[in-house]
C-alpha cells in the first residue's frame, strides 16, 4: 500500500515538473538552446538508464550502444518519412527492432565475458553503422535527411519517465535481483539455479529496445539521421555518463547525464578540450572513485526527488 | 578473365601482406600485455599514432633519416608506454578487471584528444624519406615501401623472438606471464617486467606507425584507433597471449582485409574485421595457435 502511494506520488511529482517547464517553454522562458539541452538530457538519461540495465545491474560490460542507438533512428525514420506511420508507432518500431537485434546478437555474444565482451560489443556497433552506410535506401554516407522533427520536450520527457520507471521496476522484481546476483557472482547465481544466459540476454535486450527508444527521439528532433553520430565515440559517451553516476546505480545515470550534457553544451565549441575532460574524468574516476559519484546507492533525499521530477527512489533495498 | 583475376590476387596477397605486418606489429605489443597483465590496452593504437607522429616531427623538424627516425620514434614510445602503465595501470592492479579497462579506455581518448590539441586534428603529409621504386613484374607492382615495411617488421620479429626466448629477461616474462605470484616467489620483479613488457610492445607499436606514415604519407591523431581495434582482432584471431600467434595473426587480417577491399567494396573493410573478431570468439575463442584453458571455479 505505502509503495503505490509512493509511486503515485512520484508520478505527481513528475507532471507537475514537466507542466512548469512545458509552461516556461510556452512563455519563452526557456528559449531554444535550453529546449534542445533539455532534450538532449532526457535523450541521454534514457541511453544511460538503459546502458547501465546492462553494464551496471546485470555486469556484462558492452561498449555497442550507439548501434542500437542507431537502429531505433534510421529505422523510425524510414516509418514516418517512407511510410508515413504515425510517431508513436515509429518510436514502438524503432524500440522492437533495436531490442530484437540486441536479442539476436545478445544470444551468441553474452557467452563471452568481461573483455571479449567489451570488444565484440564494440565491433558489432561499428558493424550495425557499416551495414547502415552501405544501405542507399536510408541515405547512406549523407545520411537520412529529411525527417520531420516530430519529438519535443513532451515526448522526450515522458520517453524519459517511462525509461526510469521501467527499468527501476525491473531492477525492484525477482527478473531484476536475478541479473543482479549475475553481476554479483555469476557461478554462484547458476548454482542457485537461476538461468544467467536468459537473464542476461533479457537485460541486453531490454536495454537496446530503450536505446532504440532514444534513437528514434534523437532523428526526429535533429530532423536527420548521419551515421557519423552513432560511432563508438557516442557509445563512450553513455558510458562516461553511466561510470560517473555510479555504475548500478540509476539516480547516478540520470545526475550525470543532467551534468554531462551541461558540460558538453559549454565546451561545445572546444571539442578536443571535452573530450579531454571526459577521457581525465574516466582516469581519475578509476583510481579514486571506481564507484562512481553514487556507488550503487539511489538518492532519497525528498528535496531533490521533487526538484528532478521525483524519478529517484530511496535507497529501501540496502544494497 | 580467369587470368586478370589471378592477378589481381596475386596483387591484393602481396597488399594484403604489407598491412598485415604493420597489424602483426601492433598486435604484438597487445598480446604481450595481455599475456602478463590480462589487461586490452585500449590505448596502444594511440601510442602507434603517436610513434608515426615522434617519427614525423624527427625527420621533418630534426631532419633525421630513416633509420635513426625510427629509432627515436621506438624510444619515446617505449618511455611513454611505461609511464602510462606505471601512473594509470599500476595503481589499479588489484582493482576488478572493469575498472582498468575503463581506465584504458580513458588513456587512449586521452591521447586521442590530447593529440588533436597538441599538433592539430589536420592530417600530416609524411615526408618522402628514400626515393620510391616500383618494381613490376608482369602486371604486378610491389613498391619500394611494401619491400620496407616487411623487412623491418621481420627483423623486429625476430629481434623480439630473440630476446623472449634467449635472454633472461625474456625468461622473466614468459614466467610472469605463466604464473604470476610463482614469478614473484622466484624473485623476479614483476613491476619491472610488466614496465618492459610495456616499453617492448610500444615500441613495436611505434615503428609500425611510422611505417604506415612511409606507406600512406599521411598521419593525423586518430590514425590509431581503427588499426588498434584490428590489431586486436588479430592477436584474438592468433591466440590472445601467444607470440607467434600475433604475427600470424596480423598477415591473416592484412590479407583478409586487402581481399575485401579489393574483391568486394572498400567500406565493408573495417566490418569484416569485426566479424572475424565475432566468428572467432564464438567458435574457437583460443584462437588459432591458443590453447585451451578451462575456467575454474
Amino acid at each position: 500500500m505505502g509503495k503505490n502511494k509512493k509511486e503515485v506520488l512520484s508520478l505527481v511529482a513528475c507532471i507537475v515538473f514537466y507542466a512548469i517547464v512545458q509552461g516556461l517553454i510556452m512563455l519563452d522562458v526557456i528559449g531554444p538552446f535550453w529546449e534542445l539541452n533539455l532534450v538532449l538530457i532526457c535523450i541521454n538519461i534514457i541511453l544511460a538508464v538503459s546502458l547501465n540495465l546492462i553494464n551496471g545491474f546485470t555486469g556484462q560490460f558492452s561498449i555497442g550502444h550507439a548501434g542500437f542507438m542507431a537502429v531505433g533512428a534510421y529505422l523510425g525514420a524510414v516509418l514516418t518519412v517512407k511510410l508515413h506511420l504515425p510517431f508513436i508507432i515509429a518510436i514502438l518500431g524503432g524500440a522492437a527492432a533495436a531490442g530484437f537485434l540486441g536479442f539476436v546478437i545478445g544470444l551468441p555474444t553474452l557467452r563471452l565475458d568481461g573483455d571479449y565482451l567489451a570488444i565484440a560489443t564494440l565491433g558489432l556497433g561499428e558493424i550495425i553503422r557499416i551495414t547502415i552506410l552501405n544501405i542507399p535506401y536510408v541515405g547512406g554516407a549523407s545520411g537520412f535527411m529529411g525527417i520531420p522533427r516530430y519529438s519535443n520536450f513532451t515526448w522526450v520527457f515522458f520517453a524519459t519517465v517511462v525509461t526510469v520507471f521501467f527499468i527501476r521496476n525491473l531492477i525492484n522484481s525477482t527478473h531484476g535481483r536475478a541479473c543482479i546476483s549475475i553481476r554479483e557472482n555469476q557461478i554462484a547465481a547458476e548454482a542457485m539455479g537461476i538461468d544467467t544466459t536468459k537473464y542476461k540476454v533479457m537485460a541486453f535486450t531490454i536495454g537496446a529496445a530503450f536505446a532504440g527508444i532514444a534513437g528514434t527521439l534523437f532523428s526526429h528532433y535533429f530532423y536527420i539521421a548521419h551515421p557519423a553520430s552513432f560511432t563508438f565515440m557516442k557509445s563512450f559517451d553513455i558510458l562516461t555518463i553511466v561510470v560517473l553516476g555510479g555504475l548500478g546505480s540509476i539516480s547516478g545515470s540520470i545526475t550525470a547525464a543532467i551534468l554531462l550534457t551541461f558540460v558538453s553544451a559549454a565546451l561545445a565549441s572546444y571539442p578536443e578540450w571535452r573530450m579531454i575532460i571526459y577521457s581525465l574524468m574516466l582516469i581519475v574516476l578509476m583510481l579514486y572513485r571506481p564507484q562512481g559519484l553514487f556507488g550503487n546507492k539511489e538518492i532519497s533525499l525528498k528535496i531533490f526527488g521533487r526538484l528532478m521530477g521525483g524519478n529517484k527512489r530511496g535507497n529501501t533495498q540496502g544494497n | 578473365m580467369d587470368f586478370s583475376f589471378t592477378q589481381q590476387f596475386i596483387q591484393q596477397l602481396i597488399n594484403g601482406i604489407s598491412l598485415g605486418s604493420i597489424y602483426a606489429l601492433i598486435a604484438l605489443g597487445y598480446t604481450m600485455v595481455y599475456g602478463i597483465i590480462k589487461l586490452i590496452n585500449f590505448a596502444h593504437g594511440d601510442i602507434y599514432m603517436v610513434g608515426a607522429y615522434v617519427a614525423f616531427f624527427a625527420t621533418t623538424l630534426f631532419k633525421l633519416s630513416f633509420f635513426p627516425a625510427l629509432i627515436v620514434s621506438m624510444v619515446v614510445a617505449a618511455i611513454l608506454g611505461m609511464t602510462i602503465e606505471r601512473l594509470a595501470y599500476r595503481p589499479l592492479r588489484k582493482a576488478p578487471k572493469i575498472a582498468i579497462l575503463i581506465t584504458a579506455i580513458g588513456v587512449s581518448l586521452l591521447l586521442e584528444y590530447g593529440g588533436m590539441l597538441l599538433v592539430s586534428p589536420q592530417p600530416r603529409t609524411f615526408p618522402t624519406l628514400f626515393e620510391p621504386h616500383v618494381f613490376t613484374f608482369g602486371n604486378i607492382v610491389v613498391n619500394s615501401q611494401q619491400v620496407v615495411i616487411l623487412a623491418i617488421s621481420v627483423v623486429l620479429m625476430l629481434i623480439l623472438t630473440y630476446v623472449v626466448q634467449r635472454t633472461k629477461i625474456g625468461k622473466a616474462m614468459r614466467a610472469v606471464s605463466f604464473d604470476t605470484d610463482a614469478a614473484k616467489l622466484m624473485g623476479i620483479d614483476v613491476d619491472r617486467v610488466i614496465s618492459i613488457t610495456f616499453a617492448i610492445g610500444s615500441a613495436l607499436a611505434a615503428a609500425a606507425g611510422m611505417l604506415v606514415g612511409v606507406y600512406y604519407n599521411s598521419i593525423d591523431p586518430l590514425m590509431g584507433i581503427m588499426p588498434g581495434l584490428k590489431a586486436f582482432v588479430a592477436a584474438v584471431l592468433g591466440g590472445i597471449g601467444v607470440i607467434p600467434g600475433a604475427m600470424l595473426g596480423g598477415i591473416i587480417m592484412g590479407i583478409i582485409e586487402a581481399m575485401v577491399s579489393g574483391f568486394i567494396s572498400s567500406t565493408f573493410r573495417d566490418a569484416a574485421a569485426f566479424a572475424i573478431l565475432i566468428i572467432i570468439l564464438l567458435f574457437k575463442p583460443s584462437g588459432l595457435l591458443g590453447k585451451n584453458v578451462r575456467e575454474k571455479v
